[in-house]
């Protein structure tokens, strides 16, 4: 045990730091500052699935916002109508969006990433007149508004004990989003380091070396299609969940922008990558709305524009600079200044053994 | 029947919209293989220019000429800044940056002049001409008009002139092309200028039947997308007929179509492009697609 733990790789460490950290993070913040905590890291499940899309298998997907309304409709649906605990929903909706992303895999397989990111687009673009129409099924322009559950006694027991406080159940939802993104972070991280990842990663460097290799092509594109609306279903459940409502506003093209921007930011084609862009992607908007009106110099007829398009032209100016001067995202650049640091402590490009760990975000 | 000519009518007027986008899509596809996703919201920002331009009192007629010159500026100069530091990085790249421009774009409008929506005007009048029973209205006949100006010019200009030889050169064979002398990244440059110019006829032409805001052309670049790839996404004539035949069938689901009205107009743009992907990948006019491996 002690020799393993003194050899593992300082990723190891941060894992344990960031689980240590987002468990215990609840308990010092406010229970509103948690639901943000909560919808960041749901947004970072969302950004994971497209990660594993777009980073990992190159595909784009501009649509990935539909779904997420996909998941959380059948949640709501579910929930709503035929008076589901709320909970048991989850793996319903995250397998059928998952089903649903897999048959759309099927014509998307004909498709060049061009053709692909147009017709994803569209669908993005289309998503919030089509959830309007079955008004019975949706409840049109208003939505469905869901009660949020009670903290079961175990956990509202077990905060109480460290805070001395009663678990809202906004907290709860917190706790809950925070197990789902642990859960499918390891999933992402053994499936792209094994066999499914290492074809995806052949068919979008190759696909025909990687056809010759024996990677099949098309069962492949479609995995990936079907696991990343997995992930964007278990998202758009859990988004309805913490809101507590959801309408068709809740899905505008702007969310699939924001899920990519949360990938590209974050860095695509790596683990920690949809955590960090999320948590950006997220926040920067809501800092903005905050940020603008203590601003004195700011005159107040412009504050509620600058507060509406601040977001958009930062998220604007960010996707170019970073596509164009850091394609790896923040965790590249993490990656590159650790390796500067590194090189300049320890003199020569050091590997100690001269034996590199077998690293899955190797791009 | 009357009133079928009448949608028809109609349809091929906001089709020569449609088009007109279209085809500045058609023309960045072939010069670099890419789809541009900032092309509508370029478009936004140049008739949000003619607007100020007509609100400082300057007559239509006049506005429109240079907004047009304006906007081919501003298409240069974003290729120079923003697609020139990335032209041989690979596709998704290049996608993810024109939708970071089409963001900013949409952002930086709202920024300038603000999310109320504003009444454009239109330089036809709003009457209608009876013709052999069926009535057109004059801005639909001025909107048919200038579109097909537009198409007209663009056409000349590739077909019949120089530089529309040199671009066309350039698009088709950079290799050989630089050999010949031909400035390759000036002409892609160029390409993206004519884009922006005739893309923002189709704003300027849209902007008085919806609203002007930053959103305006996001149902409309939909269409556009769904006329280009009709029309196989590399063909200009294609662009042009595809988005005829985009306009025209939307306009009829929408009035005849049970069901179909309002803002679900926009899932026909999306079924079209679905139908077109699935059942003939390149089009009515596009070649079929070979590569060398």
């Amino acid at each position: 045990m002690m020799p393993r733990l003194r050899n593992a790789p300082p990723r190891y460490w941060l894992v344990l730091i960031a689980v240590v950290f987002f468990l215990g993070f609840p308990t010092v913040i406010s229970s509103f500052q948690s639901s943000l905590w909560a919808q960041a890291l749901i947004l970072a499940i969302a950004v994971m699935g497209l990660n594993i899309l777009v980073g990992y298998s190159g595909q784009l997907s501009l649509g990935h916002g539909a779904f997420m309304a996909l998941g959380a409709y059948t949640s709501a649906i579910l929930a709503h109508r035929y008076k589901m605990d709320y909970l048991l929903t989850i793996p319903i909706a995250a397998l059928f969006t998952g089903l649903v992303g897999f048959l759309f895999g099927f014509p998307a397989l004909r498709l060049s990433p061009l053709y692909l990111a147009l017709a994803t687009f569209a669908l993005a673009v289309v998503t919030p007149s089509l959830i309007k129409r079955p008004q019975g099924l949706t409840g049109g322009v208003q939505g469905i508004i869901l009660i949020q559950p009670d903290p079961p006694p175990f956990a509202s027991d077990l905060f109480a004990a460290v805070t001395g406080t009663a678990m809202t159940s906004d907290q709860w939802i917190y706790y809950v989003s925070l197990f789902c993104a642990l859960l499918l972070f390891w999933v992402a991280w053994n499936l792209v380091r094994h066999r499914p990842g290492r074809a995806m990663r052949a068919l979008r460097d190759g696909e025909v070396a990687a056809a010759a290799y024996g990677v099949n092509i098309a069962g492949f594109k479609t995995l990936a299609f079907g696991i990343s609306a997995f992930y964007a279903g278990i998202a758009g459940s859990l988004f309805g969940l913490a809101t507590g409502f959801v309408s068709p506003d809740t899905f505008p093209v702007s969310l699939s922008i924001q899920l990519l921007v949360g990938a590209v930011v974050g860095g695509l084609a790596s683990i920690p990558g949809p955590l960090l862009g999320a948590i950006f992607a997220y926040f920067l908007p809501i800092e903005a709305n905050q940020w603008v009106p203590s601003q004195s110099w700011i005159p107040d007829q412009v504050a509620s524009t600058v507060k509406n398009a601040g977001p958009a032209v930062s998220y604007g100016v960010l996707l170019i600079l970073i596509m164009i001067f850091a394609p790896n995202g923040i965790v590249g650049l993490i990656r590159a200044g650790y390796d500067w640091l590194y090189r300049r402590l320890r003199g020569a490009p050091d590997r100690e053994t001269g034996q590199l760990p077998p690293d899955p975000q190797t791009v | 029947m009357q009133e079928f000519f009448q949608q028809v009518v109609s349809g091929i007027a906001i089709g020569g919209i449609f088009a007109s986008l279209a085809l500045a899509l058609v023309l960045i596809y072939n010069a670099m293989g890419l789809v541009n996703f900032a092309q509508g919201e370029m478009a936004m920002f140049a008739t949000f220019v003619a607007y100020a331009l007509i609100n400082r009192g300057m007559s239509y007629w006049i506005a429109f000429p240079i907004t047009l010159v304006l906007a081919f500026g501003g298409g240069i100069l974003i290729q120079r800044l923003v697609i020139k530091p990335v032209e041989r990085a690979p596709v998704l790249t290049l996608v993810i940056i024109t939708l970071g421009l089409a963001t900013l774009v949409n952002g930086f409008a709202g920024f300038i002049f603000g999310y109320v929506p504003r009444s454009f005007p239109s330089p036809f009048s709003a009457d209608s001409a009876d013709l052999f029973g069926v009535f057109i209205s004059y801005r639909d006949m001025g909107v048919i008009a200038v579109s097909g100006l537009v198409l007209l010019g663009v056409y000349l200009l590739l077909q019949r002139t120089t530089v529309g030889l040199t671009m066309r050169a350039a698009a088709h064979h950079p290799e050989a092309s630089r050999l010949l002398g031909v400035q390759v990244s000036w002409m892609l440059a160029l390409g993206w200028g004519l884009a922006s110019a005739v893309g923002a006829v189709s704003g300027i032409m849209v902007a008085p039947i919806l609203l002007l805001e930053p959103n305006m052309m996001q149902s409309i670049i939909i269409y556009a997308f769904a006329a280009a790839v009709l029309g196989g996404i590399e063909s200009p004539l294609g662009a042009v007929i595809g988005g005829l035949i985009v306009g025209v069938t939307v306009n009829l689901a929408g009035a005849y179509l049970p069901g179909v009205g309002g803002d679900l107009q926009l899932a026909v743009g999306l079924a079209i492009i679905i139908a077109v992907l699935i059942a003939r990948p390149n089009g009515l006019f596009g070649r079929a697609a070979i590569r060398r491996v």
